[in-house]
């Protein structure tokens, strides 16, 4: 694809400004890196605050009475349940079982239900939802707001001295603030295992808002490639990687997003397929995976047991910066799943000794 | 005498007694990021013109770094192994890869001069 038929974000001139290697991304034009560096703005976000530029994910609010139940017919997760304010992490499912996209879920009071998607599947999720949506409620897409994630240790701090009513959410809350001026939504979360919000902005207002943060004590911007780093020792899933339409959620590990309620109920797309994987166990797992060595191994590497067989293959993996090591995550034929099994990774037509490992690879630091 | 050569894959080459020394350009360490990892050969393993005889690992992807010249690898670069940082912060020095003997060392003559490479940068 080429340059001019990338799509930008409201804040592409501060990246070329701030020098960011820029890069296509889900049809994109995204900064991967400042000249900091992956390694020293991965480090930047665990011991202070990263500023990233999100606004290539889908933003849309589903608005009209009974939201939740009509979402429930396309998510496993409990929506009806999600409190005010509360946002909840759960996946569009396919007939088949496997993910459409797994997405973020708010409740912003009775009439309005908040989403955010990945940039790739926005423009498969949103009719997929609108089309399903009975009378009475309406899917209204934000292509018109950016979307900043503010993350690390010192986010919080910095929230505090300019939107007091963001810094006293609790993990998973959001709250309508102002910053410098401009009205945004905010939420406690994010995507790199650590303390922090995602914060979404008038796409008119995004730079003057990004540039008040980056004035702030301890922010520095952070590009994808330690987005990417950083999510994947946290042991959180990109879709298009570690998920996708074939996946289902049993094989995942992503059964946890299905409450007891929503399976006896077995009433969303996919139920069928879903649980019946689940009553017969899955034949393969996601797990984490931990090379011995500095060697990293990426995506694609074929995973063997100890006598060479081919078991399954990494989804993402590369070098984790907080570990000091490389990790990855994959899948593996299910009777390999548990910890510390001994398992072969295939790396330039070598044999890599590796094991699989709890995830996170580095402990989450949420506010709880 | 010290004479220093390029290739197009982003490597140079100083050629020292018959003995070339090979690492990786300022360019190629800029582009490639952070470097976490690399993979040497073994002294001792011979190699031909253009394979790929070490590996280069950073935040980002996996590279390969290629043999400039034919020859008899002497000596690769341990500093680097246990360092891997060291080849971005010099990579025209002491984070170097491998050293050859060549097997003819009139063939080091044919690689790229300083201007010949800059003049190949400015192509990309």
């Amino acid at each position: 694809m080429n340059d001019d038929a990338l799509k930008t974000t409201p804040l592409d001139a501060l990246h070329r400004a701030q020098g960011a290697k820029m890069v296509p991304f889900a049809g994109y034009s995204m900064p991967v890196q400042y000249p900091a560096g992956v390694l020293a703005e991965h480090q930047h976000c665990r011991q202070a605050a990263a500023l990233f530029d999100v606004s290539h994910m889908g933003q849309a609010s589903i608005r009209g009475p009974g939201g939740a139940a009509a979402l429930e017919r396309l998510v496993p997760g409990d929506m009806q349940g999600l409190g005010a304010w509360r946002q909840k992490y759960t996946l569009l499912t396919l007939e088949s079982g496997g993910i459409m996209d797994d997405l973020m879920v708010a409740n912003l009071g009775p009439e309005r239900l908040f989403l955010v998607v990945n940039a790739s599947r926005k423009d498969i999720d949103l009719p997929h939802i609108a089309a399903h949506l009975p009378a009475g409620l309406v899917l209204e897409r934000h292509d018109d707001r950016a979307l900043l994630a503010l993350q690390g240790p010192a986010a919080a701090g910095v929230m505090a001295g300019l939107a007091p009513a963001a810094a006293a959410l609790g993990f998973m809350g959001l709250a309508e603030i102002t910053l410098g001026g401009v009205a945004c939504l905010a939420s406690r979360s994010g995507y790199t295992g650590e303390d922090g919000f995602e914060i979404s902005i008038p796409a008119a207002e995004a730079e003057a808002v990004a540039t008040l943060l980056l004035a702030q004590p301890g922010v520095r911007l952070a590009g994808l490639g330690a987005r990417d780093s950083l999510r994947l020792e946290a042991g959180l899933c990109l879709y298009g990687n570690d998920i996708d339409e074939t996946t289902n959620p049993v094989e995942a590990a992503l059964m946890w997003t299905i409450p007891k309620r929503r399976r006896a109920e077995a009433n969303f797309i996919g139920a069928g397929a879903i649980l019946a994987a689940l009553a017969a166990g899955p034949a393969r797992r996601r797990v984490g995976i931990l090379p011995e060595g500095r060697a990293p191994a990426r995506g694609h590497t074929a995973i063997t047991d100890d006598a060479g067989q081919t078991v399954g293959e990494i989804t993402s993996g590369g070098f984790g910066p907080s570990l000091g090591a490389p990790c990855a995550m994959g899948y593996v034929r299910a009777d390999l799943a548990a910890v510390d099994t001994r398992i072969g990774l295939l790396v330039r037509g070598k044999m890599l000794p590796a094991r699989v490992a709890a995830m996170p690879f580095v402990p989450h630091r949420y506010l709880r | 005498m010290t004479t220093l050569r390029y290739t197009k894959d982003h490597e140079w080459v100083r050629l020292e007694d018959g003995i070339a020394t090979v690492g990786i350009t300022e360019h190629a360490q800029e582009a490639l990021g952070d470097v976490v990892f690399v993979e040497l050969p073994d002294p001792g393993r011979e190699v031909e013109e253009g394979e790929a005889c070490s590996v280069v690992e950073s935040v980002k992807a996996a590279s390969d770094v290629y043999a400039p010249l034919t020859g008899r690898v002497t000596e690769s670069n341990q500093a680097i192994i246990d360092d891997p940082a060291l080849v971005n912060r010099d990579s025209g020095g002491e984070g170097w890869f491998f050293k050859l003997a060549l097997a003819d060392v009139a063939a080091f003559d044919a690689l790229l001069d300083e201007d010949g490479y800059q003049a190949f940068l400015e192509t990309l």
